[in-house]
């Protein structure tokens, strides 16, 4: 009909790329805390404040029970370095997983990508056990019910490693379950187990050795490991192998993200 | 300049692979447009998708040079956990706008009252047609891509959405499609029909509305024109 104004081939520019991408997630991390909080009593507060709940609960059970831990640490710090833990990466595969599903919709604005929308359940996930994992640190440490850490540094980085292996497994749960259902129903059983087995509960040096090294191919038993090497020093005998937990972030961040790609292309309304 | 270039999309089904647009091509320039008939299930939707980009074809290229609204349809394109203002919000906030000084015509045109604040789960068809309308024309699109929303709702915002579009936008491009004959008769200066997968063009609204109109009461084979 008539000559093209312009020529659109190639690769549009970065800069503005990333624009885009900021506003589509500040769009959609803005409508997740709408509708997952509210406006009505705590509102956003409730990103921490679930998972300090039940971070609480679980310290006040296993405080209760006495759990035979049969070293130096106190118990309340042992909870919440363990069970923080598992926030980091339970809750983001959880969440990611009805999260394409729930957010369909806005995929018919075409900047609006599935990626995004996993994305932005993962950072808010993240940002939820991350809040919770401080503040409740900062408030037993203060009543002097939990040491501070030995080496912050070290926490900070055990902790970066949790949260990347939240995410890429959230992308993984969250591309499969768009290609099936099943998926998602395998989740959840799959990570009730594998909370008992996460190190959460038990540090690595307490088991026989053959268990030790079969706990260890768990990728989130060398983060929780590592936190608490950071948090306690050297009262803890810990067994870890970064580049083994590195080795599996990657290929799950690089699976997760090519089915994110190939679950895109076959989207449909 | 909007470019759509030997598109194909293929449904998979329980019954194999089922090819809905074959092999589709067209250009819009600015400020032009085309009305696409089709009967039920012909694909008319799923091409809008496709344009917009909220799906990808299975084959070809659709070029965007300006830009492309999402499509306006009735339903899609709402959370609707969210009220009809944050959904303002939140397409405001996708496409770069402050959306304070868009509450005021939203809220006038949808004329929702009280339910503006309410989340869309509640509202009615012509509810949602009303606030679909209102958001896209309260982003400056340089193509509307409109899907039966015009079809449903009442006389009066019929006459609101003709306003609004086509007087106050009279310089935009739009596609749109509809099974409606005489709303594409009314509104567009080019018309195609989608038949069998195939997207038909005609030298005038008129050929392709009799043409049209002739596979309606017949089951007639296309002419090919």
């Amino acid at each position: 009909m008539s000559a093209p104004r312009v020529q659109l081939t190639g690769r549009p520019p970065l800069l503005p790329c990333l624009g885009v991408q900021w506003r589509v997630l500040h769009a959609l991390l803005m409508r997740e805390i709408i509708t997952r909080f509210g406006r009505e009593n705590l509102g956003v507060l409730w990103l921490a404040g679930e998972p300090m709940l039940f971070t609480l609960g679980v310290a006040t059970l296993w405080t209760a029970a006495g759990l035979r831990h049969g070293s130096a640490i106190p118990i309340i710090a042992f909870a919440v370095t363990g069970y923080s833990s598992v926030l980091m990466w339970r809750n983001s595969a959880n969440r990611a997983g009805s999260a394409v599903a729930n957010n369909k919709p806005l995929l018919f604005h075409r900047n609006v990508q599935i990626l995004d929308v996993l994305l932005t359940r993962t950072l808010l996930e993240i940002g939820g056990a991350t809040s919770s994992f401080i503040v409740l640190s900062l408030i037993f440490i203060f009543i002097g019910w939990m040491p501070p850490p030995v080496d912050m540094l070290e926490v900070m980085f055990a902790w970066f490693m949790l949260a990347w292996f939240g995410a890429s497994l959230a992308l993984l749960i969250g591309a499969a379950s768009a290609y099936s259902e099943i998926v998602e129903r395998l989740w959840h059983p799959a990570a009730y187990l594998l909370f008992p087995l996460s190190g959460a509960a038990f540090m690595v040096d307490w088991l026989p050795v053959g268990m030790q090294n079969f706990v260890l191919l768990l990728p989130m038993v060398n983060g929780t490991e590592m936190l608490r090497e950071g948090y306690f020093g050297n009262v803890v005998a810990t067994h870890y192998d970064v580049g083994y937990m590195a080795s599996c972030c990657l290929v799950l961040s690089l699976g997760g993200l090519f089915l994110v790609r190939q679950v895109s292309r076959r989207v449909e309304f | 300049m909007l470019a759509i270039q030997h598109v194909s999309k293929v449904y998979m089904t329980r019954h194999g692979p089922r090819e809905v647009l074959r092999d589709i091509s067209f250009r819009l320039g600015r400020g032009e447009n085309l009305g696409i008939l089709g009967r039920n299930g012909a694909g008319k939707s799923t091409l809008i998708r496709l344009i917009s980009g909220a799906e990808r074809p299975t084959s070809g290229r659709i070029v965007r040079g300006m830009r492309v609204s999402w499509p306006l349809a009735f339903g899609g394109a709402f959370q609707t956990h969210l009220t009809g203002l944050d959904n303002l919000k939140f397409v405001c906030r996708v496409y770069g706008v402050d959306y304070k000084p868009l509450v005021p015509f939203v809220e006038e045109f949808t004329e929702l009252g009280i339910y503006f604040r309410e989340p869309v789960l509640h509202y009615s068809n012509g509810m949602l047609t009303r606030l679909a309308f209102a958001l896209s024309m309260a982003i400056e699109f340089d193509c509307f891509l409109i899907d039966e929303a015009m079809v449903v709702g009442d006389v009066r915002f019929h006459e609101r959405c003709h306003v609004e579009l086509f007087h106050k936008r009279k310089d935009r491009a739009f596609i749109l499609v509809t099974h409606d004959a005489n709303v594409i008769k009314l509104y567009c200066k080019n018309a195609c029909v989608l038949h069998e997968g195939r997207l038909l063009p005609f030298p005038s609204v008129d050929a392709a509305y009799d043409f049209y109109q002739a596979t309606m009461s017949t089951q007639a084979e296309p002419i090919e024109v």
